[in-house]
């Protein structure tokens, strides 16, 4: 796998340190790392409510993520394991997040669109990186070395909560947009729809057709 | 009669077991597709999946976070009995599924699906399934549990007699490729088809053909194996890999289950297992003693009749045999 260039960074990030990742390299973590995801955002996006705490010089790196986690006896958190949700879900309240945390990565399952790099993520100074697989949740899970708070939990639940996790050698994660905003599942997707069109030639249509196919409301579907 | 503490203690390990370690059977065809992937990245995330599965185990921890919908399988021998009736099992299989969701932990991923409530221990209305299935000239008691993912690379189409294998063949490489970009199906997948039966038979045979056969496994259909294998050579020639990354691996293998069905029609359903096949049986026998396995063995020859009498002889083998 010598093609592939691997970084190790310090959270939180500068701009400086997230230069260099391009599309397709590979990169761990050590430091803080946050989650937030729908919960949150309609939370403090949607509702206006404070964030429950300063991320300034804390973590500028938002997971969306889920940990398969309980509550100890003792009080504490036990984390099984961390994966990644899908991220495009989360597109509505990107903008409007990053400014007001000032967050450089964005971690999820999937990618989001990519004129969302353009338009937002890269203009911003973030990029945007994906977890492998989609399911390393015990190579993440061992990752984290701690929890070192949660917020929320009672009212959003495990899954939604907004968790900080300290991290050590956290990952793999690769590199899906760089800060000029180009997107590497984009340019795979490209790079697949040519060959597409191939895999169905000879193969003719079925009768009954569904919307979606026609986007018309007005068509018949015969 | 068997006790319900053995019920208790199979459906709480099996969870435990399904989340943790991943089948031989899936990572056998997974390092397959290492020899066979010719491309960096899709390399890449196969070997990376390889890692996973080892510190999974290693660390008894969830192979993935997202432990999907815990659910259960039961395949009751026909002369099996438990104490306290199939009313008790049913209680057993959904306490078991709050123990582990705490003691795993498995992720609560199940709310209501209007006020977003979470009971936070997988439990709830219609929640889990249970699926009940019977065998004849038995006296034991299996029980599967799968944790799929339920968000994508599921579909379904009414498709019709005159739309043939093209029908088919458009409609699968249309499910693949639609939840393969960008990996949303978590593929390589197992691919399960559904084809006929009423509309949910049709959804049900392909969930099962997806989450309760191993990788290598044909129908005993000559032809319905061959198209197997046709959909599967499919799908990797599509030009995808994991992640939705250019490259060669999309199904590890396909499996088809059929339903007769109405005459005017051909209904069909693709469902994906994801790199995390979660998959685990456990059976009770007569006298409480429980083995474990990761093939559900959930299509038996009884299963798959074709008439209206069976008998072990008129199969291919009885799975009592076994």
């Amino acid at each position: 796998m010598s093609e592939l260039k691997e970084h190790h960074l310090t959270l939180p990030v500068g701009r400086d340190d997230i230069a260099p990742l391009a599309p397709g390299d590979i990169v761990y973590f050590d430091g803080v790392v946050y989650t937030a995801r729908e919960g949150v955002y309609q939370k403090v996006i949607g509702e206006g409510q404070p964030l429950p705490i300063d991320l300034t010089g804390l973590s500028n790196c938002n997971f969306h993520c889920s940990p398969a986690a309980s509550r100890g006896a003792d009080g504490g958190y036990r984390i099984g394991g961390v994966t990644a949700t899908a991220s495009f879900r989360f597109s509505k309240w990107m903008r409007q997040w990053l400014e007001l945390t000032g967050t450089r990565i964005i971690m999820g399952k999937g990618g989001m669109p990519a004129n969302d790099y353009k338009e937002i993520l890269a203009p911003l100074g973030a990029v945007y990186l994906t977890t492998v697989g989609y399911g390393t949740g015990a190579l993440l899970g061992r990752g984290i070395t701690g929890v070192r708070d949660a917020f929320w939990l009672d009212e959003l639940g495990i899954a939604q909560a907004m968790w900080l996790f300290d991290v050590k050698r956290f990952g793999p994660f690769i590199v899906d947009s760089d800060l000029d905003g180009n997107s590497l599942f984009a340019a795979q997707g490209e790079e697949i729809n040519r060959g597409i069109g191939k895999l169905y030639d000879g193969l003719k249509a079925p009768a009954l057709h569904r919307y979606g196919e026609t986007d018309d409301r007005e068509d018949e579907v015969l | 009669m068997i006790a319900i503490e053995q019920i208790d203690e199979a459906a709480y390990t099996i969870m435990e077991k399904a989340a943790i370690d991943i089948p031989d059977d899936y990572r056998d065809g997974i390092r397959g597709m290492v020899d066979t992937e010719k491309k960096d990245l899709s390399s890449f995330v196969l070997k990376t999946m390889l890692d996973n599965w080892e510190a999974a185990t290693g660390d008894r921890r969830p192979m993935c976070a997202d432990t999907g919908l815990p659910r259960y399988y039961v395949k009751v021998g026909n002369e099996a009995s438990v104490e306290g009736g199939f009313v008790a099992v049913e209680r057993s299989l959904r306490a078991a599924t709050a123990r582990a969701t705490q003691a795993v932990p498995l992720r609560p991923n199940r709310v209501h699906p209007l006020t977003r409530a979470d009971n936070n221990n997988n439990v709830g209305v219609n929640a889990p399934e249970i699926e009940w299935s019977f065998e004849p000239d038995a006296d034991w008691i299996d029980i599967t549990t799968v944790h799929k993912g339920g968000l994508f690379g599921t579909d379904y189409r009414m498709l019709f007699p005159g739309d043939g294998l093209d029908g088919i063949k458009r409609f699968y490489l249309d499910t693949l490729i639609a939840f393969g970009k960008r990996g949303l199906c978590c593929q390589p997948a197992i691919v399960g088809v559904g084809l006929g039966g009423s509309k949910d038979t049709c959804m049900q045979l392909g969930k099962q053909a997806a989450c309760l056969r191993v990788v290598g496994d044909r129908n005993p259909d000559p032809k319905i194996a061959e198209l197997e294998l046709e959909l599967k050579a499919l799908a990797n020639g599509i030009g995808m890999g994991p992640m939705g990354f250019v490259g060669s691996s999309m199904a590890v293998d396909c499996h088809i289950e059929i339903g007769y069905t109405h005459t005017g029609g051909m209904p069909m359903s693709v469902h994906t297992f994801c790199l995390s096949s979660r998959r685990a049986t456990a059976r009770i026998h007569a006298d409480g003693r429980i083995d474990y396995r990761t093939d559900p063995r959930w299509f038996t020859p009884y299963m798959r009749r074709d008439s209206v009498d069976w008998s072990p002889d008129a199969g291919a083998g009885s799975e009592a045999a076994s």
